[in-house]
C-alpha cells in the first residue's frame, strides 16, 4: 500500500478520483489526526450540493426510494452521493449494512458515489461523522447528496439538522405510530411520503396526514406534500422528486436556505465542541489521580455527582491548557 | 481525537446462482462479531463488485459463488481491485470449491479458500488476524 500525504489524498478527491474520496471518509469516520486539516483543504470548494434526507422506519422503501430518485437525478445530468445509515449492534459494536441491495443499478455508474455508514457511537440516527462525509461529498463536486436513515421516534431529528430538505417515508403498517407522533412529524418533514401504496391502509393514512398537515400552520410559506409512492415500480417517484425541486426553490426564494444552513453550521460547532471537549475531560480524567478519585467517590455512591462535577470543571483552566488534550 | 478502527468487510455473490441464504448468515456473524458488513446483493458482476468495494473502502471482500464459476470470477476480481490501487485488500473466497481449483484461486490472489466444511469460527478468526492494518 501507498502512503499518501493528506495533501495528495485531497487533491486526488478534488480531480475525481473515486478512491481517494473512500479513504478520506474513512479517515473521517474514524477520526483520524489528519481531520481538521482536510476539513481546512476542502473548505473553499464547499456548499455547492444539496443534501435530502430520506428517513422513516425499518423497511419502509427509503433505499428503494432513493435508488429511483438517483435515476432521475442522474437523467437530468446530475451527479450524486448517497450515504446510506444503518443502526450499529450495540451489542456487538458491528452492524449490517444492506442498503446497496437496492441500488445495484448505480454501482458502475462513475456519477453515483454510495456509500454505507453504521450509527457508531450516535445516539440518533446520524453518526456523528456523516456532516463531515457530506462535506467531502460537496468536495467532490456531487450536485445531490441522498442521506437516508432509520428513523423512529426522536432519531430524525439529526437528519433536520443536516439536510437542507426531509422526506419523511412512512407506510401503511405505520398508522399507529402516525398518531403518537403527529407533532413531531411536523416539525421534521419538509415532504412526507406514503409508500406501499400498493398495500391497504394507504389511503386513509395518507388524509389522515393532510388534515396533520391542515392543521398546523404553514412554515414560511411552505405547505407540505403528502405524496403516495410504490417505489419498486417507480410510482410517484416523479412527483417526489419534483416535490423536492419545488421545496427547494421555496426554500431559496423565502431565504430560508441560507438561514438553515447558517442554523446547520452553528449547531456543527456546538455538538463538535461538545464531542471534544468530553473526549479531553476523559482523557484528562483518566491520567488524573485527584480527579480520578472523586470519579471513584461518586461511583461508589459516597460523593454526589453535584459536587463532583463542580470539583472537576473548577480545575478546568488546568484542564484545558495541559498539553495533550 | 480518539481513532476508531472497525473491520469493513463486503460481502458479494458473484455470478448468476440465486442462493443467498449462507451469505447472510455469515454477515449476521460477522456482524455479531464486531465487524461493518455491507451486502450487496445476488448476482453481481466483478466490475460492480469492485467498485462498491472501491467505494465503501472495505479491508475485506468475501466472495461466494456456488455456480461453479468461481475460476473466473474470482480473479477477476483480484485483478479490478489491484487495477484501481487497492491491492491492499484482503479477497478471500468460499463456495462450492473443488480442492483442485485452490492453488491456482491462491497463486491468482484469493488469499484464503473456505469450503463447505469450513465453520463460521473459522472464517471470524481468520479476518481478524488478517485484515490489512490500516492506519
Ligand atoms: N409492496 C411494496 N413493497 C415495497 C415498496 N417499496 C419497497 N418495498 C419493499 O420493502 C422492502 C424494504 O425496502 P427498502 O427500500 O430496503 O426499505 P428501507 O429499509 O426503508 O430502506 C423491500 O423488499 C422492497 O422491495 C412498495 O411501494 N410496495
Ligand atoms: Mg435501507
Amino acid at each position: 500500500m501507498e502512503t499518501q500525504t493528506t495533501v495528495e489524498l485531497v487533491e486526488k478527491m478534488l480531480a475525481g478520483d473515486p478512491r481517494a474520496l473512500a479513504r478520506l471518509i474513512s479517515q473521517v469516520e474514524r477520526g483520524d489526526v489528519e481531520v481538521p486539516e482536510i476539513m481546512q483543504r476542502i473548505y473553499p470548494a464547499l456548499g455547492r450540493a444539496y443534501c435530502v434526507g430520506i428517513t422513516g422506519p425499518p423497511g419502509a422503501g427509503k433505499s428503494t426510494l432513493t435508488d429511483k430518485l438517483t435515476e432521475l437525478a442522474r437523467r437530468e445530468g446530475k451527479t450524486v452521493g448517497i450515504i446510506a445509515v444503518d443502526p450499529t449492534s450495540p451489542f456487538s459494536g458491528g452492524a449490517l449494512l444492506g442498503d446497496r441491495v437496492r441500488m445495484q443499478q448505480h454501482f458502475l455508474d462513475a456519477g453515483v458515489f454510495i456509500r454505507s455508514m453504521a450509527t457508531r457511537g450516535s445516539h440518533g440516527g446520524l453518526p456523528q461523522t456523516a456532516r463531515g462525509v457530506i462535506k467531502l461529498l460537496d468536495a467532490a463536486g456531487r450536485d445531490l447528496i441522498f442521506v437516508e436513515t432509520v428513523g423512529v421516534g426522536q432519531t430524525e431529528l439529526d437528519i433536520v439538522e443536516t439536510a437542507d430538505t426531509v422526506v419523511v417515508v412512512l407506510v401503511p403498517e405505520a398508522g399507529d405510530a402516525v398518531q403518537t407522533m403527529k407533532a413531531g412529524l411536523m416539525e421534521i418533514a419538509d415532504i412526507f411520503v406514503v409508500n406501499k401504496a400498493d398495500r391497504e391502509g394507504a389511503e386513509r393514512l395518507q388524509r389522515e396526514l393532510r388534515l396533520l398537515v391542515d392543521m398546523h400552520a404553514q412554515r414560511n410559506g411552505w405547505r407540505i406534500p403528502v405524496l403516495a409512492t410504490e417505489a419498486p415500480k417507480g410510482v410517484g417517484v416523479e412527483a417526489l422528486y419534483a416535490a423536492i425541486a419545488a421545496h427547494r426553490q421555496a426554500l431559496q426564494e423565502s431565504g430560508q436556505l441560507a438561514a438553515r444552513r447558517r442554523a446547520h453550521r452553528r449547531k456543527e460547532l456546538l455538538d463538535l465542541l461538545q464531542h471534544r471537549l468530553l473526549a479531553a475531560l476523559v482523557a484528562q480524567l483518566e491520567k488524573d489521580r485527584v480527579l480520578l478519585a472523586l470519579v471513584e467517590q461518586v461511583q461508589e455512591g459516597v460523593l454526589d455527582p453535584y459536587s463532583a462535577a463542580q470539583q472537576i470543571l473548577k480545575d478546568r483552566e488546568a484542564l484545558w491548557h495541559s498539553p495533550n488534550s | 481525537m480518539a481513532t476508531e478502527r472497525k473491520i469493513r468487510v463486503l460481502l458479494a455473490k458473484p455470478g448468476l446462482d440465486g442462493h443467498d441464504r449462507g451469505v447472510k448468515v455469515l454477515a449476521m456473524a460477522l456482524r455479531d462479531a464486531g465487524m461493518e458488513v455491507i451486502y450487496t446483493g445476488l448476482r453481481q458482476t466483478p466490475e460492480q463488485i469492485a467498485a462498491a468495494a472501491i467505494q465503501e473502502d472495505v479491508d475485506v471482500v468475501g466472495l461466494s459463488c456456488l455456480s461453479g464459476a468461481h475460476n473466473v470470477l474470482f480473479p477477476r476480481v483480484v485483478e479490478l481491485l489491484r487495477a484501481q490501487g487497492a491491492d491492499d485488500v484482503l479477497v478471500i473466497g468460499g463456495g462450492i470449491i473443488p480442492e483442485s481449483d485452490i492453488p491456482e484461486l491462491k497463486a491468482k490472489g484469493i488469499q484464503e479458500i473456505f469450503g463447505p466444511g469450513a465453520s463460521i469460527a473459522d472464517i471470524i478468526r481468520y479476518i481478524q488476524e488478517h485484515a490489512p492494518k490500516r492506519s
